[in-house]
This record gives structure tokens, C-alpha cells and sequence, in this order.
């Protein structure tokens, strides 16, 4: 198997704090890949780092070989990888069509010619755009939402529609930070389906999740982050028999030892 | 909705029809203030354009204004033009307007918020600075054009009827882009700036282009200023004044709403004017907008329109909950003895699910 989505030797300082160091993970194409790891483990600032949300101080991001190190993010979009954010990001005074219809507008803009200079006052989302939005908006479940300003939405709806609206784009790979953090378990259970059917269809997905049964059921492949570290990366069944996994997330024994005497 | 729609055209025909005939009463004060609430809509037009779409709150606007009004002036001076040709310059005042608001955006959009606000007002200093103390810009003492030997009695309206024109063509293209694919990226970046741009929304492309159209409209209403005032001096081309008064206007109307501005316009500076004719102390007049800009930063946060709007679609609500109470005049096509609590919950259930 293919790398599509590789990190090599990614390190990223705030401060003293180093947030990530020498962080080098494999997402396989066509895989759904997890990313585990205490809070703090540096999960998000490494899907900042791939999406260009912030610049790596060392090391580099390929994608499909190409190196993406540092580029912005709507570089980082245009070239196939979406993501969403752990605190859901929506458009709250856009309509939940409206939030589709900006997403759509790089995959609207490459197939015409023009650049700059092309009409600056078509319409927002042409018949196909919107028809396509709306098939998406099945997908996920919540159509019968697309005219409502997305405020109005609850939680697991703007998860629904943040997940929506990156996919209206076609990336090949889609970077979830935490999809099920906060939402409630039947909503979850659709979007674990959704995950599996869009894999399906070839996507991959590389995954953020502390709900270790979502991220077990799902995952092919399980990374476990430590302090900005890989520290163990395989299959679910592996990953949850390693000490090492347990020890990232309890600390040692040892430690533990030392703070019970303490 | 249609009845809505149908009120707002009829509304816009009445508006505009008054505004078509006012100078024909040949009432030289009533013309020469009409002129000034013109441009003021057309420059919280502009404003809104920018400002009010992307959230980038600008208190720069007088910049483009005075550029507007000295490259008029400058253009009259060199050349002593005088007559008709005076409109032909609008466009080109908007023009330089334009150009610079290239540089001023480069720089200002790199920063948001009060960062934003800060720079806007430090750019705007500068540009007055300059205009007070550079030789060709006339210094302290201006430029003033070449005498226009127009009739006093009507000498107002074709500045009138210009400001109209750009007033209404601004609100159009306002219209326009609100619902293009670049309205909806600029309100995009209102929202989530960075979410957009993760969405492949080139952000600052779309920032730039709205505060360069922003500047070319203020630039020509600028330019319109100059032989309608007949001077040219920094402390009213560059007028931290006029920043502050379109921003209040937006705010008073209903901010980032389309017809806000305009509306803000239409109610506050038909008052200025006044205040500037009727009211002695011109400490008083600004006192009393001080006190409206208060009362409408703690009773009307978001502006009338969009609060009347809410107040009105909440008693409309009301009422219908009432009548179906009543069992007076079910929804229609619901049968006669529809639960209440089900049609009453009809009108909200949209906007609270």
C-alpha cells in the first residue's frame, strides 16, 4: 500500500512547549486511520500542521508524494484534503445551503476559465452545485435543515454539516477531529456508518477520536500519539493490548508508584 | 412572504419617487441638505460593502473621500476646468480612490478587529496629515474651484441628481453582490475567516476587492463633493467625522444588512443637516447623536431594521398563537379541530428547532 498522506519528521514548538516533535505518521490510501493520544499528545496540532493552520518549524507533509509542507490552507483544500474542527466551525449567519455553497466554490471555480477577471456576480451555487449539496445533505441527514441559518443548529447537526460541506469538495481525504466528541450515541452511530460508506466509495479518512469504541470499530490502523510522539502505530487489536498505550494514557506504573508514595 | 415582498417594492417606489421630485420644489435649503443625505447613503452603501458584509469594521472610509475630493481638485486647478465637464471626473476620482485603496488594504487586511479598526483611523491620519501640510495639496488653505456661474436657485441639482444616480447604482451593485458567489465568500469570512479559508475561499483576494469597490464608490462621492461644496480642505475631506457618521448610520439601520445603511442614512442625516442649520450650538446637535448612538448600542445592539423585523415576525407569532386559541381562523387547510399546540407551534418551529 501507498502512503497518500505522510508526515516525516514534523516538529512544532509554542514557546518552550513542543507541541510536536520528530511526529512521522502513514495514512494508507483508501484506509480510515486513527490518531489517538492523551489530551495535550499533540493530535490537533498535527491536523493543523497537515491543513496549513499554522507552519511546522522542522520537517515535511507529502501528500501523494508531493511535498504540501507550509502551504495555506486553501492551497492544502484545493489539493484534496479536507478536514473538520474539533469545536465545529460553520458559517452561523449562512444558511446551511449557503454553508455548502461556499465549499463548493473551488470545485465550481476549477472547472471554468478565467481566474480573477470571470463574472463576480454569478449567482452563489448553480443548479448542479446546489442539487449536489442537497444529495449530501441527505447523506448526512439533515436536508430538511439546507434554508435554515446554521445557528440554529445543535451540536451533532453542525458536525453533520461541517462534514457535509467538506465533502461537497470531493477531497480525497478528509481529516475528522473528533466526529463524535459531544454528540449523542445514535447520531454517532450515523456518522461511524457514513465514514464506512464514503471509504466505501474510496475516500480516506484519518480520524481524531477519544470514544476508543468508534475509533476501534472503525480504524484499520491506529496511531498512538505520546507528548507529540508516535509512540505505537497498528491494527486495533494490537493497539489496545500494548502497554505502551496505557501507559501514554495513565502514565506509568512506576509514576504511578512514586505519586501514590508521594 | 410575498405580502413582505410586495411591501418592500412598494416601499423602494415611494422612496424613490420622492427622492426623484424633492429638488423640484425649488427649495434651495431642502435640495442643498438633500445632496449631503445622498451621499451619505451612498458612501454607508459603500461602507456596507466592505465593512458590514466582511465584519472588518473600517473607520478609513474618509480616506478614499478625500482622495476623491482632491483629485478632483487638483484635476480643476491644473486644468481650470469649470461646466459640465466637472461630472465627468467622478469616475476618475473613484478611480484614484481605488488605487489607493490597494496599499491601505494590503497593509490594514493583514490585521482584524480593533488591530483593523487602529490601523484604519492611524492610515486616515496620515492622509490628512499630508493633505494639511504638503505645498501642491495646498496646505492648510486648500484648493477652491473655479467659480461655476450656475443659477443659485438650482445650482444644487445636478449635484443632486448625480448623488442619487451613484446612490442607487451602490445599492445595486450592493444587492448584487450580496447573493453572488463573492457576497457569500465576504459573509463567509464575517463568520470564520479561517474556516473559509480552509474551504478554499482566497480571503484576502475577496477582502481586498470589496474594500477597493468600497473606495472607488466613496472616491467618486468624493469627487462629487468638491465643486458641490466648492472647497477643498483637509480638515473636511479628510473628516474623522464622516467615518464616525456612516459606521453610526450602518449600526442605527441594521449592521451588515442590505437596506440598513440606507435606511440609517435617510434618518440621521436629514437631522445632521438641520442640526447644522437650525441648531445654534453645533455642540448640542453632536451631544444629541452622542445620546443616539448610546441609546442604540444598548436597546437596538443589532440596529432597527433587524430588531423591528424580529419584534414584528414575534407578534405576527403571537397573534396567530392567539387565534388559534381562540379557534378563530385556523391555518388554512388544517382541519377544524387542529390541536392548537401543534399550529401554534407552526410560525417558530423554523427558527428554533
Amino acid at each position: 500500500m501507498t502512503a497518500l498522506l505522510r508526515t516525516d519528521g514534523v516538529s512544532k514548538s509554542f514557546g518552550g512547549v513542543h507541541a510536536l516533535s520528530d511526529c512521522s505518521i502513514e495514512v494508507a490510501r483508501g484506509s480510515i486511520a486513527g490518531l489517538i493520544g492523551p489530551n495535550g499528545s499533540g493530535k490537533t496540532t498535527l491536523f493543523n500542521m497537515i491543513t496549513g493552520y499554522g507552519q511546522v518549524d522542522s520537517g515535511d507533509v507529502y501528500l501523494d508524494d508531493a511535498k504540501i509542507t507550509n502551504l495555506a490552507p486553501d492551497r492544502v483544500f484545493a489539493l484534496g484534503i479536507g478536514r473538520t474542527f474539533q469545536l465545529t466551525r460553520v458559517f452561523s449567519r449562512l444558511t446551511v445551503m449557503e454553508n455548502m455553497i461556499v465549499a463548493a466554490h473551488y470545485k465550481e471555480r476549477s472547472g471554468e476559465r478565467g481566474g480573477w477577471l470571470r463574472n463576480p456576480f454569478a449567482r452563489a451555487g448553480g443548479a448542479a452545485t446546489r442539487q449536489r449539496a442537497m444529495e449530501l445533505l441527505e447523506f448526512t441527514g439533515i436536508a430538511k435543515l439546507a434554508g435554515d441559518r446554521a445557528e440554529t443548529l445543535s451540536y451533532g447537526q453542525r458536525k453533520l454539516l461541517e462534514l457535509s460541506y467538506v465533502l461537497i469538495a470531493d477531497p480525497e481525504i478528509i481529516l475528522l477531529d473528533e466526529p463524535a466528541g459531544g454528540v449523542n450515541p445514535t447520531l454517532i452511530g450515523t456518522i461511524s456508518e457514513r465514514i464506512r460508506e464514503l471509504n466505501r466509495q474510496g475516500t480516506t479518512f484519518l480520524i481524531v477520536e477519544h470514544n476508543m469504541e468508534f475509533v476501534m470499530g472503525l480504524c484499520d490502523r491506529v496511531t498512538v500519539l505520546d507528548n507529540g510522539t508516535p509512540v505505537v502505530s497498528g491494527a486495533p487489536d494490537v493497539i489496545r493490548n500494548d502497554h505502551r498505550v496505557l501507559d501514554a494514557y495513565l502514565g506509568t506504573a512506576e509514576e504511578d508508584d512514586d505519586s501514590s508514595a508521594a | 412572504m410575498r405580502g413582505a415582498a410586495l411591501w418592500r417594492a412598494g416601499g423602494l417606489v415611494v422612496l424613490l419617487a420622492a427622492a426623484a421630485v424633492i429638488p423640484l420644489a425649488k427649495n434651495v435649503t431642502v435640495t442643498h441638505v438633500g445632496v449631503f443625505v445622498l451621499l451619505y447613503v451612498g458612501a454607508a452603501v459603500a461602507w456596507n460593502i466592505f465593512s458590514g458584509f466582511t465584519g472588518y469594521i473600517s473607520l478609513g472610509a474618509a480616506v478614499f473621500f478625500g482622495t476623491g475630493v482632491y483629485t478632483v481638485a487638483l484635476m480643476s486647478k491644473h486644468l481650470n476646468l469649470a461646466g459640465g465637464i466637472v461630472f465627468a471626473l467622478y469616475p476618475l476620482a473613484g478611480l484614484v480612490a481605488a488605487v489607493v485603496a490597494v496599499p491601505f488594504g494590503l497593509v490594514a487586511l493583514r490585521v482584524r478587529r480593533h488591530t483593523f479598526v487602529v490601523v484604519t483611523i492611524a492610515v486616515f491620519f496620515i492622509f490628512q496629515l499630508m493633505a494639511s501640510n504638503f505645498s501642491w495639496t495646498g496646505a492648510t488653505t486648500g484648493i477652491f474651484p473655479p467659480f461655476l456661474n450656475w443659477d443659485p436657485a438650482t445650482f444644487d441639482m445636478p449635484f443632486y441628481y448625480t448623488a442619487l444616480i451613484i446612490a442607487i447604482a451602490s445599492a445595486v451593485l450592493a444587492w448584487a453582490i450580496w447573493g453572488s458567489r463573492f457576497g457569500l465568500q465576504l459573509r463567509a469570512i464575517r463568520d470564520d475567516e479561517d474556516r473559509a479559508r480552509g474551504l478554499g475561499v482566497k480571503t484576502m483576494r475577496a477582502k481586498l476587492t470589496a474594500f477597493v469597490i468600497s473606495g472607488f464608490i466613496t472616491g467618486m462621492l468624493g469627487g462629487l463633493y468638491f465643486y458641490f461644496q466648492s472647497e477643498a480642505l483637509p480638515q473636511y475631506a479628510f473628516n474623522p467625522f464622516f467615518d464616525l457618521t456612516i459606521a453610526l448610520m450602518a449600526f442605527l439601520g441594521g449592521f451588515g444588512t442590505l437596506s440598513g445603511p440606507i435606511f440609517g442614512a435617510l434618518l440621521l442625516e436629514p437631522y445632521l443637516g438641520y442640526a447644522q442649520f437650525q441648531v445654534s450650538n453645533a455642540y448640542v446637535a453632536e451631544g444629541v447623536l452622542g445620546a443616539l448612538f448610546l441609546v442604540v448600542i444598548i436597546l437596538l445592539p443589532r440596529g432597527i431594521l433587524p430588531t423591528a423585523g424580529e419584534k414584528l415576525t414575534a407578534l405576527r407569532a403571537s397573534r396567530q398563537r392567539r387565534a388559534a386559541a381562540r379557534g378563530i381562523g385556523p391555518p388554512p387547510g388544517a382541519p377544524a379541530g387542529a390541536a392548537p399546540a401543534g399550529s401554534a407551534a407552526g410560525p417558530t418551529a423554523r427558527s428554533a428547532p
